[in-house]
This record gives structure tokens, sequence and C-alpha cells, in this order.
């Protein structure tokens, strides 16, 4: 139905000028398989290989949560111990992102920020695909009754709001970073759920779905076996970009004094912290700031590639 | 198709029955009591404040009389800003944020679908590089950075605009930069690729073969199919330049509706924020409602029975 | 294709009136007002520019309580008296006053020739519609500041129901220019209280408008300026009154106020000239960039000390802090000095006792007169304090010990210092805890903490303001303490007539709270940090940082 947005994706096969070659004299030679044949996934795989923006985003995202794993460690400081004698310090050799209005290093606390907010994203977005998929599962493997109603529930569910029903809830409990992941995935499942669904409804219905049931398979066996793994390509795209959305609202809770709280500190808190006084201390705002924005625009870059790589229909 | 507009609309009623009843337990469910102060209040005079907010009640008696309350636009009285009605705070209040937002909004729309044809027209080319680097970047840097950029290079140090304030044309300049630039950025690579889609389409082929000049074949046909996924943006949009101005009014000092929301929750304004809960709530469902209804008239590809695009 | 077209419209149109039928009835008011009232005067000269960074809650003097709506109607309104720069009572509505030989009658004249913005003459009678109205009990909602009416005879016992015949209070107009207010207790500093907004007259045509205060149209004040626009959170106007009777000295002609919460863009407006006057009380410039503007701005920065003080208080009933010697010992572990220096950057002044500098003592300041000296910091007699503390409780390591704070950056940044110097000069970690307004307070009002932030603010110019809040069983007594001799020591201090017996009996009672008992440990007196442009005279700050701009000018 109209909420669903994978359906945007073409129905047909594109054919520019350029998929038309003429043939050459001998006829036979095009007969020969060109391409050695591949795995799905090999081929994906491949797609994504040869699409170079998206790799070099992948691997800065890769660098980027390595930084965020080991930066704190190969500093001689901690991201909490308060430094009087050295507050709002401009970068140098010794403190290589500066300090801030506590005399904290910036280097140990912008990664340590990466590491609260990627955190976050990612927690969330894995809270999501549980949920989604075990939801979406049900609704599109038994359909009939169990789907209409289940789906009906999402959809009044989807049509709230989220970052209201977010802020409501972080005004009510105590902001920490479970309270917020909770927040963010109250109802960020349901995107989730529905692609899910929409994947298993197409599926089940396949052929060599009819042949495995047909040989007797369990529900569990079609479900795990045959239905989950050819859906994970889809699942892994939606994955892939909420995982910025919610890093995202994270920053957005934060500059509403409603994100992570102190000692604790992610990207989006620090940015906040620091917009008071980074025309007189910009080092305070530039290395989060470029680091939020980086994180952002690899993962929708990937994102976007992995998507266009799991999809066969827009291969060239 | 009017069966479906119908339980469209009976759904998105459920929906908002929901959010008022969740915004209502929810703020009960807060600790302490909206009228402590660091200064002790009294417990008589505790006991009195809750008598005339008439939260001496029963849960239940509240939360009707406050259902009921709201069907007549009744949101009742502020417990900060004392006396004011809510109902009129939000009214003042969203005219401002509706001002700024209808200009952000047209802009986001005209300059992102320039931005997205352009690119799309001139595909790999340096143009096309230029703007997706742009629309990137906007989708990449939280609104607040760049407000705050803009304030103080454009603003302090320029000055070219007053710092704070809404008054003159020229004070909508900086806020609605600030707070068109996420939409910009993804209404121009919508059009961008639904306008690839349709120049390659077999129909355009077909026009450019019968001879049909380029103008013609760019407004009648290019044009008008490539921004038509610009409409079902409609919702998200509207969501976004909410949420948008939430930050911007905050930080340009613009007493709208957004500014108001931050104020109460920061106040724990609870009649406020329940108050503003649900009107931001009712126009998300509404422009959801109203992005649902035109993305079944206009996608041919989703059918409902009689409603055939022709 | 037509079809598709006109659908996208009708979306378009659809959506921009929804919301527009949404925003109700009174579409063109605000508009059309703040075109008819505020543009045409082009005049630059003596129009003030100055910032409010959240809108006053409330532009009713019964109901005020807050800094913001202080600075709004001191220029609204006018009481019976006014302080002047050095914080003397002259003339105001009242044009002289007796009092009686036993300090409990207070006879006012009111002057004749002041009036209402709407031209009514300000009687007697509107000082007693006013008091009575905030008195009385069924009052919405219920005046928060009713009890600084407290002093005078029956108005505690009118506003909590004991008596119901308003003649019994001590406030009675004998004519239209005459106030004659009889006091409960000899009070030597209830003449400057009656300059502070609860006691401002109002009109008692507001009898049956709860909302009159909710519109600018509505409000009939008498003060030196009139509320002439409000665009709701965006911006506050005052326009001279050309009734107020004093207006030949009144120079500003306009007075506007932007409402931007930021502190930062606050100060980039200073700095950009769209204001002349930035920062406290009624804005913020942040403590980041304090630094920076006394060295840039050194003749247009101020700091000014302010009758308020910021300070942790033990739970004198919960271990470990049931012991005095290991509170004595967490109060001598830290540095006062570094903690303004480095972390609050304000000028704050360290403090030591607990009556903030600025209080009216005998013939000077109470702080000049008896200093705060009660005890010094010292990191090796903490340590020998804090073991003799644990000895005596038969400790062998201390039980674990949690600040708490209420959310705020400032005071996470002052909670987060304060822990690393117990951590580093006394070699014990103190988990810090911030918790959301409502939680945080209800803790420390049922006791349930070991230390806990607290600030107080002088409600008027005397010591008595700080001593009396730790009588036993006090609504701000959050800390557990009772001794009988300070009680004593309040009780003489409230009764008595001689001025210098009364500040002998309050510092004996400092001295119990603090050297003896240290039932808190200060930690600094606030001080307001602010910006003003060079050309701008005659703002008037007084003691607890109360802004008066109604006598200021542009040079």
């Amino acid at each position: 139905m109209a909420n669903n947005q994978t359906k945007t994706s073409q129905d047909h096969v594109i054919l520019t000028s350029e998929d038309f070659r003429k043939i050459g004299t001998d006829e036979k030679q095009s007969e020969v398989i060109q391409r050695e044949s591949l795995s799905a996934w090999r081929d994906a795989w491949q797609r994504l290989c040869e699409n170079k923006i998206a790799m070099t985003a992948l691997i800065i995202l890769a660098l980027i949560i390595v930084a965020s794993i080991f930066g704190p460690m190969i500093s001689d400081f901690n991201h909490y111990t308060n430094d009087y004698a050295n507050t709002n310090q401009a970068p140098s050799s010794i403190h290589w992102f500066g300090t801030d209005e506590l005399g904290r290093d910036m280097f140990v606390r912008t990664w340590m920020g990466a590491r609260i907010s990627l955190t976050v994203g990612l927690a969330a977005a894995l809270i999501d695909l549980i949920i989604g998929v075990i939801y979406g599962g049900t609704m599109g493997f038994f359909g009939g009754r169990v789907d209409e109603i289940m789906n009906k529930f999402s959809e009044i569910l989807y049509s709230i709001p989220y970052l209201l029903v977010t802020i409501l809830l972080l005004v009510v409990l105590e902001p920490s970073l479970g309270t917020i992941i909770l927040a963010l995935t109250i109802t960020g499942w349901i995107n989730m759920s529905w692609i899910v669904r929409g994947e298993m409804i197409q599926l089940k219905n396949r052929e060599f779905v009819l042949a495995s049931r047909s040989m007797g398979a369990g529900n569990a066996r079609l479900i795990f076996r045959h239905l989950l793994p050819n859906a994970v390509g889809p699942i892994i795209v939606t994955l892939t970009l909420s995982v910025p959305s919610a890093i995202f609202s994270e920053a957005f809770l934060s500059f509403l004094g409603l994100g992570v709280q102190a000692p604790v500190a992610s990207l989006g808190s620090m940015i906040s912290d620091a917009l008071t006084g980074w025309m007189y201390y910009p080092w305070r705002m530039l290395f989060p700031a470029v680091l939020i924005s980086l994180i952002m625009l690899c993962f929708n870059i990937f994102g976007d590639g992995l998507r266009d790589a799991l999809d066969p229909k827009l291969k060239k | 198709m009017v069966r479906y507009v119908a339980n469209k609309f009976f759904y998105m009623l459920l929906s908002l029955l929901i959010l008022i009843s969740a915004t209502f337990f929810l703020m009960k469910a807060i600790p302490g009591d909206p009228f402590q102060a660091e200064k002790k209040v009294s417990a008589e005079m505790k006991a009195r404040l809750m008598e005339q907010y008439g939260l001496d009640k029963p849960l239940y008696v509240q939360y009707f009389k406050y259902l009921g309350d709201i069907t007549t636009g009744d949101f009742g009285i502020s417990m900060k800003k004392l006396n004011q009605d809510v109902s009129k705070i939000i009214s003042d209040t969203f005219q401002t944020s509706l001002k700024l937002g209808l200009v952000a909004i047209v802009i986001a729309v005209v300059v992102g679908v320039l931005l997205g044809m352009l690119a799309a027209l001139y595909h790999r080319k340096l143009i096309d590089n230029v703007a997706m680097i742009l629309a990137v970047l906007g989708m990449a840097v939280p609104s607040f950075v760049f407000a705050s950029l803009l304030q103080y290079y454009l603003a302090e140090k320029a000055g070219w605009f007053n710092v704070i304030g809404f008054d003159k044309p020229l004070d909508y300049v900086l806020p609605v930069i600030a707070l068109s630039a996420q939409p910009i950025a993804f209404i121009a690579r919508l059009t961008r690729s639904s306008m690839l889609e349709v120049l390659h389409a077999d129909y355009i082929k077909t026009a450019k073969a019968k001879g049909l000049n380029w103008f013609t074949i760019m407004f009648k046909h290019v044009i008008r199919n490539g921004i038509l996924p610009v409409v079902t943006y409609v919702g998200p949009m509207t969501a976004n330049i909410i949420t948008g101005s939430v930050v911007i009014e905050q930080i340009f000092g613009i007493g709208g509706i957004g500014k108001v929301f931050v104020e109460s929750i920061t106040n724990r304004d609870y009649t406020l924020i329940m108050g503003v809960t649900i009107f931001y709530g009712v126009i998300l469902m509404v422009a959801r409602f109203i992005t649902d209804i035109a993305y079944v008239m206009i996608d041919p590809r989703i059918k409902l029975s009689g409603g055939k695009e022709g | 294709m037509n079809k598709k077209r006109l659908l996208s419209m009708l979306a378009l149109i659809l959506i921009v009136s929804t919301v527009l039928a949404a925003c109700g009835s009174n579409n063109n008011r605000e508009g059309g007002a703040s075109n008819g009232a505020g543009k045409p005067a082009k005049a630059k000269e003596q129009v003030l520019h100055i910032n409010m960074s959240a809108e006053p809650p409330t532009f009713d003097p019964g109901l005020a309580q807050d800094s913001q709506a202080n600075t709004a109607l001191k220029l609204m309104y006018e009481g019976l008296v006014r302080l002047d720069d050095t914080g003397k009572e002259v003339p105001a509505a009242a044009e002289s006053w007796e009092i009686s030989p036993d300090g409990l009658q207070y006879i006012f004249k009111l002057r004749k020739d002041a009036v209402w913005s709407n031209g009514d003459p300000v009687t007697a009678n509107d000082f007693v519609f006013a008091w009575q109205r905030v008195l009385d009990p069924t009052t919405t909602p219920a005046p928060p500041y009713a009890y600084q009416l407290g002093y005078i005879k029956n108005a505690n016992a009118y506003n909590a129901k004991e008596i119901t015949d308003f003649s019994q209070v001590g406030i009675k107009a004998t004519d239209d220019h005459t106030l004659e207010v009889t006091l409960e207790n000899p009070t030597p500093y209830f003449l400057g209280l009656t300059s502070f907004y609860t006691y401002f007259p109002v009109h008692a045509s507001v009898k049956n408008n709860a909302a009159w205060a909710t519109d600018y149209k509505s409000m009939i004040t008498n003060g030196a300026f009139n509320l002439t626009n409000w665009t709701t959170g965006q911006k506050l106007e005052y326009t001279k009154n050309d009734k107020y009777w004093d207006k030949d000295n009144i120079k500003l002609s306009k007075i506007e106020s932007s409402l931007v919460t930021s502190g930062a863009a606050e100060l980039s407006s200073y700095k950009s000239g769209q204001l002349d006057y930035a920062g406290a009380p009624n804005g913020e410039i942040p403590s980041d960039s304090i630094p920076t503007m006394k060295k840039n701005l050194p003749n247009e920065f101020a700091v000014k000390g302010i009758a308020s003080t910021y300070f942790y208080e033990f739970n004198v009933t919960a271990k470990p802090f049931d012991n005095v010697k290991i509170r004595k010992a967490f109060s001598m572990a830290i540095s006062r000095q570094d903690l303004v220096d480095k972390v609050t950057l304000g000028g704050q002044i360290p403090a030591f006792g607990f009556v903030a500098p600025g209080i009216k003592g005998v013939k000077d300041e109470f702080r000049t007169e008896y200093k705060d000296n009660f005890f010094q910091e010292n990191y090796e007699e903490a340590k020998k304090l804090l073991a003799e503390g644990m000895a005596e409780e038969g400790y062998t390591t201390l039980p674990e010990v949690t600040l708490i704070y209420n959310s705020s950056e400032s005071h996470k940044k002052v909670a987060l210092a304060i822990a690393d110097m117990w951590k580093n000069n006394l070699g014990v970690e103190v988990k810090t805890e911030n918790l959301e307004w409502g939680v945080f307070l209800e803790n420390r009002q049922n006791l349930n903490y070991q230390i806990a932030r607290a600030g107080w603010t002088a409600d008027f110019n005397d010591p008595m303001s700080f001593v009396d809040m730790w009588k036993t069983g006090a609504g701000n007594n959050d800390s557990g303490f009772s001794n009988a001799e300070y009680d004593q020591l309040v009780k003489d201090a409230m009764t008595s007539q001689d001025n210098a017996v009364r500040m002998e009996k309050m510092a004996a009672a400092e001295k119990i709270l603090i050297q003896d008992e240290q039932v808190l440990m200060p930690l600094y007196y606030y001080t307001n940090v602010s910006l003003t442009k060079g050309n701008v005279k005659g703002i008037s700050v007084n003691y607890s940082g109360a802004i008066d701009f109604s006598r200021a000018y542009i040079e």
C-alpha cells in the first residue's frame, strides 16, 4: 500500500543507448558466456567494489570505528579528568585536538563522543532490526487476519510523530544512554517491519518456497533457511540508513538538553556544549562537528551504494 | 477512492487519540509536581494550586475533561506563563513559525527542484557534481551547527543581517537558509534521480524521435513528471521543517512555536508541553494524510478500485 | 496529466489551509497591533535595546516571582518607595512616611499627582486592593510570594484562612492618600520591602478579569513606562509614560527587549551593536567568553556582587555527614579561589560564610562588619579531621558519598570540579549525580541525599533573610539541622528593635551554622556579569542584583 517506500524501485528494465551494441560478425562468440557465474552475494560485492565512492565511504567509516575504539587508548589522557590549569587550550603537540572548558583532552573526548554516537546509532538500528524482523516476519509469513491486525497497529503507531514521543519519553524518564536508545527505537522499528513484511509476502509464494514446503519443511525451516536469507539485502540497506538518522536524532536531542548526560558525551552533546564559545575556541566545535558530518555522509553514501549493488534490476 | 480516504482519515483520528492519551499519561507519570521551586511552596499553597489546576481530581476525570476540552480547542491554562491560554500562546506563536516555515518550504522546493534539474540535465558534469556535493553536505551537517556558523559569520562578523530578531524582511534570510538547507538537499536528490529516470524513459525517446523541440519535451514531459515525487515528500518535509524550526527559532530568537516548545520543556510547563505536542501531532498527521492521498492519486502504479489514472 | 497537476496543487493548498485554520480566529490582531504601535517612531535617540533570556512568566505584580518579571515590573509600576542607586529608599508613590517609635506602625502619605495609565489617580485604596488580592486565599493562581507580605499584622493568618475579616489585617486606607500599615514585629527592613513588586499597587478594575495581565492592551500601570507591544516569545516594547508624575527625570523614550534564550546569541547581538546591554540579571554572558570579554571590552565589562550564595548542604542526619568533623573536612578540602577563577569564571567571590555581601548591617554592610572567616581551606587539616571523624564513627572506609545537583550546565561544571578536588585533596571518590529538577527537589526536601547543591538569594536587604531559613523545621531547611541555641538567637533578633543587637545575634547564629556545625559548605557569592555600551548611563542595580532601567539614558 501507500506507505511502502520500496515500491519506488522500477518494475521494468531501463534501456539506454549504451545497452545496445552492434553484434560482430561472429555470432557464435556471443553465445559464449563471458562472465563467470557468481553467487548473488559475490555479485553484489563485486558491484559494490566497483562503486568507488561507496567504497571510500566504507573505508572512512571503518577507520572512524577503529579510531573510536582505539583512539582514546593511544592518548595519555582520559575523557573525564579536569585540568584547570589547561582549560580551552588550542590544539598542540600535547593535546592534539586542544582542550575543553574543563581542561579535558578533546582528542580523547572526540573519539569517546564518536563511540557514544555510534553506539546510539548502531544499538538503535539493531533493536529496530530485531523487533522489525520478528514483527514484520510474523505479519508477512502468516498473512490473513494476523497480518491485517498487526499491520493496522503498526500503521497507527507509525503515524504518531516519533520525535514528539521521543521528547516526551525523555522528559519523563531520566536521560541516559539506555533511555535515549529506548526512546529512539520506540517507533523506529516500524519501517523495518514493513520492509521485512513486503519481502516475506513476495518470497513466500515463490516456487522454491513451495517446493520446500511440499517436501515437508516446517515453518521454522522455511523462515530461517529460505525466507530470511533471501530478504537480507533490503534489510541490510534499511539498517545502514537508519544508523545515521538515529545519530542525528540524538544530536538534536542533545541540543534540547535531552541527550546523553555528563560526564558521558556524544558528538551531538559536545557540539551543543561548544555552541556558546566556538568563536573563541573553534576547535571545540570543529572536531566533533566534522566527525559527525563525516559519519552521516559515509553512512548515507555507503547505504545508497549498497542499495544499488543489491538491487540487480539497476545493474547496467 | 472515497472509502480509501475515509479509512485513512479514521486511522488518523485514532492515532491522534493515542498521541493525546500517551502525552497525557506520560506527563502525569513525571515524578514530583509542577509547583516545586527552589524556595519551598507550603503544603497548603500547593493544595490550592492543585485545586486551581484541577489536579486534585481522579486521573480519569482529568483525562476525560482534557479530551473534552481539546475538541473545543481548549488546551487549558499554562502553568508557568500565568493565566495565559495555551491555545492563545500556540496560535500567536504559530503564526510566526508559519511565516518562517512557508518561506522555507517555498525556497526549499524552488531551489531543490532547480538544483536537481540542473544536476540531471548536466549529468556527470561539473554542475551535477557541485550540486550533489552541496546536497550531501546539506544532509550531513547538523542544522544547529550550520545556523550558528551563518549567524556568526554573516551577522556578527560581516554585519549584513541582524543577529537576532524577526521583524524586517532581511531578518528572514538567515533562518530561512538554515531551515531549508536539509529539505533542499533532499529535494535536489529526489528530483535528480527521478529526472534521470524520466530522461531515459521510452516515451521521451519517442518524443525526441518524433522531432518535438527541446522545450516542449522539457516542460510537457520531463519536468512535470520529474518533480512528481517531490509532492510525496510533503509529509516528511513538514516534519523536517518543524524539527528544524525548533532549533532555528531558538538560535535566532524568533518567537515561534518551536521556541515555546523548548521553553515549555525546560520550564516543565506541563499544560504547554501537552498542548504544543498535540498541535504538532495534528500538523504532522495531517501532512502525512495528505501525502498518502496525494501519493495514491499521483502514482499510477498504485491502483485502487476505480481510481485508475489515465 | 492535468489531473496530476491539479492534485499536487490541491495537496499544497490543503496543507496551507489546514495549517491556517489550526491557528484560530485571532489571526490579525497581533500583526495589526505591531504595525500600529511599533514602527513609525524613527527617532534613534534614547531608545534602549536589551534582551531577556525568557519572557516574563507574568506581568501581574501579585503573581510575579522571578527576575525577568522584576525587571519588567520595575519599569511598568511604582511602589510606595523606590530604591535609588545607593540602595536608599526614596519617595515614589508615597511622598513621605512616618514610622511609630515602636517600629510597628507606618503611615504613608501618597502623592496627589500620581495617576494610572488610564488617567485615574493612584490612591491608598489601590494599595489595599493589591495587597488584599495577594493575601486572599481565593486568588487564582495562588500568589507564590504572599509570604512577602507576612510582616503585616495578621497577614499570614488571613492568607491561611485563620481569620476571614480583612479589617483585622494591618492595612488601612484612612483617606484617599493616606495608607496606614501595622506590623506583626518591628521590622527595620520593611520600608525597603515596599519597593518590591509584590507590594506594587494594582488597579481595582482587574478584579473580574483573570487574564488582564496577559494582554498589554488591558494592563493599567502607574510606572515610568507602559508596555506597548508584546510579540509572544520574541519582543517586548516599553514606551515612556507621559502621565508619570516624574516624567521629567525619565530620559528614555522607549525600551525594546528581544527575547533570545541563548547567551551566545545575546552576546553576538551585543557585539554587533544590536543590544545596548547584555548579561545578568535578565540574560547571560556565556562563561566561556567571559575571559575574552574582560580582555577585549574592559570598559564595557562589569562584575557586581549580589546578595546570593551558592553552597552545598549536608544532610546532617545521614551517614557519613552526621559527623561534624567529616563535614568540616569536606568543606576545607577544596579551593574556592580555583573554582571561581577556573571553572565559574564569572568573577564570583569565594564564600566562607552564608550571608552574602551587599546586605546591610548596622552602619556598613553586614559582611564588612562581621567577616566570614569561619574556617580556612587546609588540605592537611582536612585529612586529619576526616581521619578523626572516621575514627569517631568507627569507619575503616568512608561510606560511599553521592553529590546531587539539578541538571544544568553550570551546576554540572561546579560539581565535577568539586568532586575532582575532593579526590585529589582528600582522597575521597565522590559520585556526582544530576537529577531532573522535580526529582532533585523532592530528594532534597525529603532528606534523601548526602550532599546537595543549593543556592539562596536574599528576599530583602537584611541578614535575617539568610539566617531565618535554618531554624528548626523552617520550610527551606533541607539539611535536617536543628539547634536550640540557634533558634533562640534568631528569635531574639526577630523581636529586637535595636539594630546593633539584632546584627550581633544574627552573626552569632551564623557562627554556629558555619564554624561550629558546618551544616553547609559555602562555595561562592554570586555575581552579575554584564556588558554595557559606553554611551549608556544611569542603569542601577540593587543589592540583590535586580536591575532598574527606568532612569537610564543614552549619551
